[in-house]
């Protein structure tokens, strides 16, 4: 069981719609929507939280499942996210350049 | 997916979201197109740091589709500037651009921003028809080398070929067109008054000879627009909502004001001087648009058309009445269903050749 650290890929839109993670890929136009799991492990995808930290903490914290099940269940829903392409994962923490700032749109008119 | 599509667009009308953001940026144009409803001059565009705080509240408010348009997008200097910051906030990003001002470094900027469809106005195959419509010379050219540098760069571009009567019969060229440069193409006959109300261009509207031929094409729209309306009126019709315009869509213009639909200009807020989620929430006329079900359209309600017809509120609203009918999409009605609707049967030539 080795862990690993999850990141959301930045070839992909996505919003929260009435409680469900909707991802649209910007490359191929597939349409992924996440069920309340799905959304607390992409909610929780920074890049800096391993993912057992994400089993532990946030899927048996908030959900009633054994962290044996969570971690299968959650590695198998991550290892297809990243067949897709919409989540991306490395041993090491993942730098995400996906917060934006004023700076990055400080052009005139 | 289209399934999953229409699951993620009940959600959000359930909850009253805004999925769908129609965004001008400027109404300055480098083309001046014969049909063109806008205004070309800058009466005071929101500036780069404007633009970015309504992004915010957009993505606040659960905003994902987002399209920026004009005018000329490119036009805009910080054009890539909000189109990365709009990225950065998650929004599925579509341009609609003429594509004359994109070279082979600004397609590469646009496949790198992760835009996922860029819409480019065609208007014939044959350059003389097409820069004749944009009153500029090598404007066709300019378009299609730009529809060649995104393509390259696996960028997905679709063409919008508007029909007017200027270029009535050029459609399948475009189609051929769109065919080989490997590209998708979707054909429009709309032509909308000016939004300052001025309905002079509505002339250049397809002649119904013309338009019956567009809806009895059948390599466009197989066979059917050719059934006539069952002209049964049911109960779930009559619960329906006219269209999504102030429901999960809305359009936001350069200067900050918000309105049910880009073609609906009914005023209902302004961004300079409104938060946005006051405006979606707390406006008298979102709040007007919204209540309206068809069941309360006194002509259209007892229509037999009503289940089939594609009327535009905003069409009607600027006849006059949101809830009134609609002539134009009443006419497209008749044309593709060759049975008259209510409101022609007793006021227009028109109904004099239907058979309803």
């Amino acid at each position: 069981m080795n862990d690993m650290f999850v990141a959301r890929s930045e070839r992909v839109a996505a919003r929260k719609v009435a409680g469900e993670m909707v991802i649209l890929s910007a490359d191929d136009s597939s349409l992924y929507v996440l069920n309340g799991v799905g959304t607390a492990v992409w909610d929780a995808a920074d890049g800096r939280t391993p993912l057992s930290a994400i089993v532990d903490d946030i899927i048996c914290g908030e959900y009633d499942i054994d962290r044996e099940s969570a971690w299968h269940d959650v590695q198998e829903f991550v290892d297809a996210l990243v067949s897709y392409g919409v989540l991306r994962t490395s041993a090491e923490a993942i730098r995400m350049d996906s917060t934006p700032s004023k700076s990055q749109a400080s052009g005139g008119v | 997916m289209a399934d999953l599509m229409q699951h993620v667009w009940d959600r959000a009308l359930d909850t009253h979201v805004p999925l769908s953001v129609h965004f001008d940026l400027t109404y300055r144009c480098n083309e001046r197109c014969i049909h063109c409803y806008l205004d070309h001059d800058d009466h005071g565009e929101m500036t780069t740091t404007e633009v970015t705080g309504v992004l915010d509240q957009l993505a606040a408010a659960g905003t994902l589709f987002l399209t920026f348009s004009g005018g000329e997008i490119l036009l805009r200097k910080d054009l890539f500037d909000l189109v990365g910051y709009a990225r950065a906030l998650r929004f599925d990003v579509k341009l609609k651009t003429n594509g004359i001002l994109i070279g082979k470094r600004e397609a590469a900027r646009i496949r790198e921003l992760g835009v996922r469809q860029l819409q480019i106005s065609i208007y014939s195959h044959r350059p003389e028809v097409h820069d004749a419509i944009t009153k500029v010379p090598r404007s066709l050219a300019r378009s299609l080398a730009a529809i060649r540098f995104l393509s390259a760069q696996g960028v997905r571009v679709m063409i919008a070929n508007v029909l007017m009567r200027q270029n009535a019969s050029d459609y399948p060229g475009v189609r051929a067109l769109a065919n080989e440069l490997g590209v998708d193409c979707t054909i429009d006959p709309t032509i909308t008054p000016k939004m300052d109300g001025d309905r002079s261009i509505v002339a250049l509207r397809l002649p119904a000879p013309q338009l019956l031929r567009v809806f009895t094409d059948r390599s466009l729209v197989g066979d059917d627009f050719m059934t006539p309306p069952s002209m049964e009126i049911d109960r779930e019709t009559l619960d329906g909502r006219p269209c999504s315009a102030g429901h999960t869509f809305c359009y936001i213009s350069p200067y900050g004001d918000v309105y049910p639909c880009v073609q609906f200009p009914l005023p209902s807020g302004n961004l300079r001087r409104q938060r946005f989620e006051q405006v979606w929430f707390e406006s008298p006329q979102l709040s007007d648009v919204r209540s309206i079900r068809v069941r309360d359209l006194p002509t259209c309600s007892s229509c037999g058309h009503v289940s089939t017809c594609t009327r535009c509120p905003g069409l009607a609203y600027m006849e006059g009445n949101m809830r009134g009918p609609s002539s134009a999409d009443c006419e497209k009605s008749l044309l593709r269903a060759g049975a008259a609707p209510a409101s022609l049967l007793s006021t227009s030539d028109l109904s004099q050749g239907g058979r309803g």
